[in-house]
């Protein structure tokens, strides 16, 4: 057995501590050791998106990540995507329009999208397609997803504007 | 589960030391390494992250030209905006590799010693004529980026060495470049063939420097010095673009595959040079 690394790090804005082995990828961490199991397994080769996570800011794959590289890093899942129990505008979004069936993809879907509209919040709909084309659905199809999308950035953009 | 261990050096020579004694593998963005560790296609016994080496990630300019941490993601070079504004070409060859994702990790050097062929990045600084500062146990090098790959998942490094940053030359006025690839699809692929061209041209308009490179044809990307002789003096007319396309297209041995046969991919590379050409043409008219 390799030696297990003591890893602290930042989750959805909490200070967390774990053990890993070296050769564990974050997404098996934040699963199996976090118990946070929204972040979801679908290729684990980067190439489907369901893992999405923002590591330091950045969207990634956190099934490209590896657990270790975490230390002292500030990691937001989609746990943390709704605040005091009221879901976010793009969640709001995404039941309204029915943009999921099985489900799988959905928090990567929305862990991206969020990551767009916040650089982004006026995108255009190839724009949105093009930056979610890593983002695998093999259930709806993407048009409701994207809908959702537009409409929850046309949304929040008014919200910025009451404000 | 794999059975390994992990360093995160604050230093390039501590990273040296940690690749010493074999079976190790240097980390950047882990886009290549992890999968080809998830198939079992490579086992390390040690992985060595470099991203706590200072430098390793970001852009910084340096003598009019662009210094590159290697293990810098495609992201941050497409928000460094005198990079883009300098080496158009090259920024958007890198952000062509895999999705936002990807682009959040993915770093040039990475795509450069993962030595794919159909690398998207590497072309783009070839023709950029970039170099990789290469260190190892024998001290640093300077290696032209071609140097680098040797043959398909094969590079010309040491085992105890590693690319620390890719150096962009300076630009000169009415300079550009532009990287262009085949797909069957628009977006999340691999090239089928890629083409980069760099040029440089004289006050009247006239071509002075070029430089063309091709992915996805040979073994390695190709540096081909015939298709940037063959436009010089030009304005691009169809001539010079004819011998342009002919020179691309002789330089070309690659194989045939599922995403492409032979054939196609030769009389591709002679039209992706050719449309790259008139991009880079464009925007060295208007820098």
């Amino acid at each position: 057995m390799s030696k297990r690394t003591h890893i602290s790090t930042t989750v959805n804005g909490d200070p967390v501590e774990f053990l890993s082995d070296p050769g564990v990828t974050l997404l098996d961490a934040l699963r199996d050791e976090l118990q946070l199991t929204g972040a979801k397994e679908g290729c684990g080769s980067g190439d489907c998106g369901a893992c999405s996570v923002m590591l330091d800011g950045r969207l990634v794959c956190s099934c490209l990540v590896l657990a270790v590289e975490a230390e002292d890093r500030r990691i937001e899942t989609i746990e943390g995507m709704a605040q005091g129990g009221e879901l976010h505008p793009l969640q709001q979004k995404f039941l309204e329009h029915a943009a999921l069936q099985c489900g799988f993809c959905t928090p990567g879907l929305l862990v991206a999208s969020k990551a767009l509209l916040d650089q982004n919040p006026d995108p255009t709909e190839t724009e949105v397609r093009y930056w979610l084309a890593g983002n695998l659905c093999r259930c709806t199809g993407y048009d409701k997803i994207i809908r959702a999308v537009m409409d929850a950035a046309a949304e929040l953009r008014q919200a910025r504007r009451v404000a | 589960m794999l059975q390994l261990d992990y360093v995160a050096p604050t230093t390039a020579d501590e990273a040296v030391r940690a690749l010493g004694g074999g079976q190790a593998k240097v980390l950047a963005g882990g886009t290549d390494l992890l999968v080809q560790m998830r198939s079992g296609r490579v086992r390390p016994q040690r992985i060595v992250d470099l991203k706590r080496i200072p430098g390793l990630i970001g852009v910084r300019e340096e003598a009019g030209g662009f210094v590159i941490g290697a293990a810098t993601p495609g992201a941050v070079l497409g928000e460094h905006k005198a990079l883009v504004k300098a080496w158009p070409g090259v920024v958007e060859a890198a952000n062509l590799i895999g999705s936002t994702q990807v682009q959040g990790r993915a770093s040039i050097a990475g795509n450069l010693c993962n030595a794919s062929p159909a690398a998207d990045s590497v072309p783009a600084i070839i023709a950029a004529r970039a170099v990789a500062v290469v260190i190892g146990a024998k001290g640093r090098r300077e290696v032209p980026v071609e140097a680098i790959a040797v043959a398909p998942g094969k590079t010309s490094l040491a085992p105890d060495e590693f690319v620390l940053e890719i150096r962009l030359p300076a630009r000169p006025a009415r300079a550009g470049d532009a990287y262009l690839r085949s797909i069957p699809r628009t977006e999340m692929d691999i090239a089928v063939v890629g083409a980069g061209v760099n040029l440089i041209l004289n006050p009247d308009g006239g071509v002075a420097e070029a430089h063309v490179a091709l992915g996805a044809v040979a073994p390695t990307a190709l540096l081909v010095p015939e298709a940037g002789a063959a436009i010089i003096g030009s304005k691009l007319d169809e001539a010079a673009l004819e011998r342009l396309d002919a020179a691309a297209r002789a330089a070309c041995r690659p194989i045939s595959d599922k995403r492409g046969t032979a054939d196609y991919r030769i009389k591709i590379a002679g039209v992706l040079a050719r449309r790259a050409a008139k991009i880079a043409y464009q925007r060295a008219s208007e820098a």
